[in-house]
């Protein structure tokens, strides 16, 4: 793999994260952090989306009139969704119920137009497609950092796993009735954001 | 960009190519799943079905086989309380229960559920000697933020709890949610529904039931309002406008 290639698939895990600095599919990102698994799940199905309609639209770019551009990305996003959430109903029918209506909600993240209108017009297929699961990726790990925090003060647990003996369970842990509810994630989001640029100073806007 | 591609025939051309192309995908997919999803949706019925007759351990995984071995999906009328003819595996209680012909428009609705399906799928649960060893009922009704649905296994005195199990609820995560908690589900097994009088009194309690109230059940600590609801939609459900025709009718004759 070329250098050029990893850059394209490693940077917006960090260097340039769709949620912390593009600040975009924040929507999502409160709504299905509650347990990991949901996040995960959920994480594999965004990649899938960006990482495929990055592909067909980068592949077709030449050849789709910029008067309706918008509309031809839309509704391939949106048969990639379709089949996404088919796919999850037919072979994890438990998460696709939890999950319920925030997988077809993948249409509408703006990570994945994002990616479609400001990558995958211009750019060739191949690099397009890892952008997309860089992206994917990116907007993953946050989730998957949100969804931690969140499973483990709001459930006491990881994936499930009891860590934290909780209260109603005869533990000792009292379970932080705030981070259950999906607000909540502002308040972490909002911290990775601060730890980030803190970190990459460099990622701070200027006024 | 060059301008013979922004022509009208050129775009409507192309724009009709890609939706027959994103149309395929899809249809493909919804097809080719479909037998799969179906299958999935029996699976959690069943699961749940075996859930609240108390087999899931005996089921030890192997649900479907169990299910069809022991269980026995009747549907009655709910005024009457009459077995009726009909396929069970097509009555679909959502869809019925906003059907007019289908259902009734509730004058007394303390459940919350708005439109009530004139007739009900029940499932009746075999021993190994093919006797009636437990039924179980489909409920619904109003928790906090939206309908709650679930179902109830009675020991064949048709008034002793053995499982009380919530399928779909949208209650708040660690408050009424704590419906779906296996601390508080263990708290039904040998619950009565029914007071003396045949009234149906089972409740939940706030502050927590006393040992020896055989119709009471802690209520979730946090959760007032789904508390209610579920005290609600059970003396709703086992109440004149449920299932308590049915279980006058047959009380002892299954």
């Amino acid at each position: 793999m070329s250098s050029d290639a990893k850059k394209v698939l490693s940077s917006p895990i960090v260097d340039n994260n769709p949620i912390a600095l593009q600040v975009l599919g924040i929507c999502s990102a409160l709504a299905v952090t509650s347990s990991m698994a949901n996040a995960l799940v959920m994480t594999l199905a965004v990649v899938m989306v960006t990482a495929f309609s990055n592909l067909f639209i980068s592949t077709i770019r030449n050849h789709i009139p910029s008067s309706v551009r918008i509309i031809v990305q839309m509704a391939i996003i949106a048969s990639l969704v379709i089949v996404v959430d088919q796919v999850l109903k037919a072979f994890s029918y438990q998460l696709s119920k939890e999950l319920s209506v925030f997988v077809g909600l993948i249409i509408t993240n703006c990570i994945v137009m994002g990616r479609a209108e400001a990558f995958a017009m211009k750019e060739k297929p191949m690099v397009s497609f890892l952008d997309g699961i860089g992206n994917g990726l990116g907007y993953g790990f946050i989730l998957m950092l949100v969804a931690f925090f969140r499973e483990l003060f709001g459930f006491g647990t990881i994936f499930g796993i009891e860590i934290l003996p909780l209260v109603q369970n005869d533990g000792w842990y009292q379970a932080n009735g705030l981070l259950v509810l999906p607000f909540s994630s502002f308040f972490i989001i909002g911290l990775i954001i601060w730890a980030i640029r803190q970190w990459k100073p460099e990622q701070v806007e200027k006024d | 960009m060059s301008n013979n591609k922004e022509t009208f025939g050129k775009t409507v051309g192309f724009v009709f190519a890609v939706c027959i192309v994103c149309a395929a995908l899809v249809s493909v997919s919804a097809v080719q799943l479909k037998p799969r999803q179906v299958a999935n949706k029996l699976l959690d019925k069943q699961t749940l079905v075996l859930e609240a007759a108390g087999l899931q351990d005996k089921a030890a995984g192997n649900i479907v086989a169990t299910y069809n071995k022991y269980v026995e999906a009747r549907m009655i009328d709910l005024e009457t309380g009459k077995f009726v003819e009909g396929n069970p595996d097509l009555f679909e209680e959502r869809r019925n229960a906003r059907d007019p012909k289908k259902s009734e428009k509730l004058a007394n609705d303390p459940a919350g559920i708005n439109r009530q399906a004139n007739e009900a799928v029940i499932y009746l649960v075999h021993d190994d000697a093919g006797k009636v060893a437990s039924i179980v009922l489909p409920i619904v009704g109003s928790g906090l933020w939206d309908l709650m649905y679930g179902y109830v296994g009675l020991e064949a005195d048709l008034n002793t709890v053995k499982n009380v199990v919530y399928s779909d609820h949208k209650e708040t995560p660690g408050l009424g949610a704590e419906v779906m908690n296996p601390k508080w589900k263990a708290l039904w097994p040998g619950k009565r529904i029914y007071n003396g009088k045949g009234e149906p009194v089972v409740n939940l309690v706030k502050g927590g039931a006393d040992a020896n109230d055989v119709h009471g059940v802690d209520a979730l600590s946090g959760a007032t309002l789904t508390s209610n609801g579920v005290t609600r939609t059970l003396q709703f459900w086992f109440g004149e406008q449920g299932y308590k025709p049915f279980i006058a009718a047959n009380r002892g004759s299954l």
